[in-house]
């Protein structure tokens, strides 16, 4: 099986049904998706798949075609450098663990809503969760990002 | 791992003898003259030095000795040693330190007194310091009840001094110049000529001289750090995905493993079948443990996958089976009249008519912090060694030397950053399970890391509780109330079933932040049962003031409604402490209480005193056609001295989150003996759609300094409750809300 991660192609032969996140984490020790539920409600695991946010404990890498972006690689997504920025500018995080699926998360948002409004900023948000609420400050943040980008 | 694990403890306590070529500073406290005879008692070797900085060629290393779990932590602490020290916290490096005596936890002792936390008066003053020596005795390090800031406050800010003060001595003997003509200045020592000698230049020098221990500390006008934003030293790691946690762990040869444990807390394991197991790839082992069976693996999924695949036959739980039944223990502690403390017992409660009755319950919920339980453990017949996130580390000590036979001294924990805590790492099986594993496989690393589902399973969760109120109203005005509420012990729970201590007392987390509320209700009483032993049970964010501030204000506020009383007006009017009444000033103040609010909007209030933090709330929310929607939240917080402005927002703002989500949306209930909810889909926080907007106001009218990691949680719970009240005429009674409303 072959995978692109972060630009790099690996060659890996593992079982068909490896989810991807453990692929990135224990097959290529890529620690930046953290595991958090294993069942899609948390979003901590989430990566970009050519530029689309994906949560990588649901995805077989196996039936992964395209290319995989973690927090760890800049990707293609001028949102994202700008996420990090705002998200630095706010000192979003708390324990951090919840903040790569938020970033991730939030890029794609700013991907396809140049102006987001807090409704757009709570549908697209609410599928991470943050156990330790940064709620206020990702809202901050996202909308700061928004505003560099628009400036870029 | 960090410096200051991989030197030996021995050099640390040695104090300012050269290490490595460089110097670790600590200061003298014990020395300071205390009123008390048990100081006598105190060794001549117990006046170690508390090393907190840390210099070498290498740099400067801040030794914080309070865990990060999030809060910010490391960045708090190694802000008040820097601020002394005179360096930027982008010039030091931040380590929190190996198990040690020496980092003892004297905050704690300011809730372990049977005074209130608003008296400062020399007798409970002198009895805190008596249990601070008893901490110190025992060398308590534990991170948690909302310690940190006040504990190191003082002590981090000398350490600073200390270091800065030798640092001088040692470029005045170096130089011939006398220390008055010295200065300091980001991590230098600036000659009169203007030229800078780095203090790692000195490291070698100060390491040879007595440690200058005759300290003034700067007024709060000369701070140039502590008080104003910061950025937190962890904070680029987190916003790249490159900070490292406990679960992140690799190590040459390391090996991966998973675990069940019976889902029936404490019960035993039957019998278990893993031929499953055989053949899976990567799957190398299986080792039973105690209350459960592992598996050891080449990859964390593949090893979830064959401790699945294991069927187990578990035995019973050691408590009751059904949810009903554990509430019906409540019931019966309360009937049979067996009290464990009345801490309060103002008036004449006994002659006063109470006819306005009421009853609450909270119920059990889990910690559930992001990242899931886990441990890297490697035993040898000599050493072993831990990896966690852990707010223990020397319980932690003590328990693997147990389980390994290693004696003590050779168990070293090392201490990661943590995925969130709230209280879940206060516990240590997972360490104790994993010590198990690695005992098996010897000089081999093993990382066990709990499946969320395990994680919610074994939980140590928060207390059922349940509480009965009786009051009176007279004339506009609250006369009486008196409150008796029963709960399994917390204390009973850690200190007696896992640590094998008894308990000397009564447990005061049973009526913690009831007892101690700075009102002067005339009549007023507050009576704590211990209920047989439940659930296993442990401290949860805000510990015994989470469910006791919800059933002391919602109750509270019942009363003001009979009186016809305006609930802001009717606690300024009950209020003894004025700093407590300054903080409920400033949020009435804040949302403008008292003036119109648009259709459909309801607002209420409460306020709690926990962790010696008066923090006050008030709450406005929309009952619409489709359920109630928290619209914002306005809070005010007494801490003293807020260290960091940023920080301190994003914990009040965090700490109001966890109180609302786990309020509405929030249990954890059992059948069969097990917990019935296991994954975040039937245990939700709160989420980002749910979140209200929230304003934050840190006061800072009084001397002591207290923190806030736990005392914005207990008033969020009853000041929604109040809110609904308003709005649809009916009261909450018991949590979580959103079994009783619909919320948006
Ligand atoms: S770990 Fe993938 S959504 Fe939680
Ligand atoms: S910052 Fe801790 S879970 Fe989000």
């Amino acid at each position: 099986m072959k995978l692109s991660v972060n630009g790099t192609i690996h060659e890996l032969a593992v079982e068909d049904d490896m989810p991807l996140l453990w692929v990135l984490r224990d097959e290529l020790g890529l620690d930046g998706p953290k595991y958090g539920c294993g069942v899609a409600v948390c979003g901590a695991c989430a990566v970009h798949v050519d530029g689309v946010a994906v949560l990588s404990c649901q995805v077989l890498a196996a039936d992964v075609e395209g290319s995989v972006t973690t927090i760890e690689g800049l990707g293609d997504l001028a949102e994202m450098q700008a996420v990090q920025a705002a998200w630095l500018e706010h000192q979003v995080a708390q324990c951090g663990y919840c903040q790569s699926g938020q970033m991730i998360q939030a890029a794609e948002l700013l991907a396809n809503t140049t102006s987001p409004t807090d409704a757009d900023i709570d549908e697209a948000m609410s599928g991470i969760l943050c156990r330790c609420g940064t709620y206020p400050r990702i809202r901050a943040a996202v909308k700061t990002a928004a505003q560099n980008l628009k400036g870029a | 791992m960090g410096r200051a694990g991989t030197i030996a403890r021995r050099s640390f306590l040695v104090g300012s003898t050269a290490i490595l070529g460089g110097v670790a500073f600590g200061f003298y406290k014990y020395n300071q003259p205390l009123e008390n005879p048990l100081l006598d008692t105190l060794a001549e070797g117990e006046a170690a030095l508390t090393p907190y900085v840390l210099i070498d060629a290498e740099g400067i290393t801040l030794i914080t000795p309070r865990a990060d779990m999030g809060q910010g932590a490391y960045s708090v602490q190694a802000a008040l040693i820097a601020e002394e020290l005179d360096v930027d916290l982008n010039q030091i490096k931040v380590d929190p330190g190996p198990p040690s005596k020496a980092y003892y936890n004297t905050a704690l002792a300011n809730d372990a007194v049977p005074f209130p936390s608003t008296n400062q008066s020399a007798a409970a003053n002198t009895m805190r310091g008596t249990v601070d020596l008893v901490m110190k005795l025992m060398g308590v390090q534990l991170t948690g009840g909302s310690t940190t800031v006040p504990d190191g406050y003082e002590k981090l800010r000398v350490a600073g001094a200390v270091a800065r003060e030798t640092l001088k001595a040692a470029a005045a003997e170096q130089t011939g110049l006398a220390t008055t003509q010295l200065k300091t200045e980001r991590g230098a020592v600036v000659l009169p000529n203007g030229k800078r000698i780095p203090y790692q230049a000195l490291a070698a020098k100060a390491a040879e001289i007595k440690p200058v221990t005759d300290v003034v500390l700067r007024p709060s006008t000369q701070w140039r750090l502590v008080g104003k934003p910061m950025q937190r030293v962890d904070m680029a790691a987190k916003t790249t995905g490159t900070q490292s946690y406990g679960i992140d762990m690799r190590m040459e040869g390391m090996v991966h493993a998973a675990i069940r444990l019976n889902p029936r807390k404490g019960g035993e394991v039957i019998s278990f079948d893993a031929s499953e197991t055989e053949g899976m790839r990567g799957v190398q082992k299986v080792i039973p443990v105690t209350g459960g069976v592992g598996v050891i693996a080449d990859n964390t999924w593949r090893a979830f996958q064959a401790v699945d695949a294991i069927d187990v036959e578990w035995g019973d739980a050691p408590y009751p089976a059904e949810q009903d039944q554990h509430w019906q223990v409540l019931a019966d502690t309360l009937d049979s009249g067996d009290q464990d403390a009345r801490p309060r017992d103002d008036g004449d409660v006994d002659s006063i008519p109470m006819t306005i009755k009421a009853e609450y319950r909270a119920p059990y919920v889990a910690h559930a912090p992001l990242e899931p339980l886990n441990a890297t453990v490697r035993v040898t017949s000599t050493r072993v060694d831990v990896w966690t996130g852990n707010q223990i580390p020397r319980m932690t000590q003590a328990n693997v030397a147990k389980i390994t036979g290693v004696p003590v001294d050779n168990v070293h924990v090392h201490i990661l950053m943590m995925g969130g805590s709230f209280g879940h790492r206060l516990e240590d099986d997972v360490v104790k399970r994993c010590a198990e594993l690695a005992m098996a496989l010897p000089g081999t690393p093993v990382k066990l890391t709990f499946k969320r589902e395990e994680d919610t399973a074994q939980d140590f969760t928060r207390p059922i509780a349940l509480m009965r109120g009786r009051g009176s109203v007279e004339a506009g005005h609250v006369t009486s109330m008196d409150i008796r509420v029963a709960s399994p012990s917390i204390l009973d729970s850690q200190m007696g079933e896992r640590q094998g201590m008894g308990l000397p007392g009564p447990d005061a987390t049973i009526t913690q932040a009831l007892w101690d509320q700075p009102y002067a209700i005339p009549h007023y009483r507050v009576t704590g049962y211990r209920s047989p032993k439940l659930g296993p049970v442990s401290s949860w964010r805000s510990v015994g003031a989470s469910q006791n501030g919800f059933f002391h204000e919602n109750f509270l506020n019942a009363l003001i409604h009979e009186a016809g009383a305006d609930p802001v007006e009717e606690r300024l009017r009950l209020m003894t402490d004025e700093p407590s009444r300054k903080t409920l000033e400033a949020v009435a103040e804040m949302s403008g209480w008292g003036g119109a609010l648009g259709a459909n909007k309801a607002r209420g209030v409460a306020f709690c005193l926990s962790f010696g933090t008066p923090c006050a709330q008030i709450i406005e929310i929309t009952n619409g056609e489709d359920g109630i929607k928290l619209d914002k939240v306005w809070v005010a917080a007494e801490v003293g001295r807020v260290i960091d402005p940023v920080n301190f927002e994003n914990l009040v703002q965090g700490g109001v989150i966890w109180g609302l989500g786990h309020a509405i949306n929030s249990q954890i209930t059992y059948s069969d003996g097990m917990a019935e909810q296991d994954n975040y889909y039937d245990f939700e926080g709160l989420r980002i759609y749910q979140t209200p907007e929230i304003m934050v106001r840190g006061l800072e009218n009084r001397d002591h300094v207290t923190g806030v990691g736990e005392p914005p949680v207990p008033p969020a719970a009853p000041a929604l409750a109040e809110a609904i009240f308003q709005a649809t005429g009916t009261r909450p009674t018991e949590m979580p809300f959103a079994n009783s409303f619909t919320f948006v």
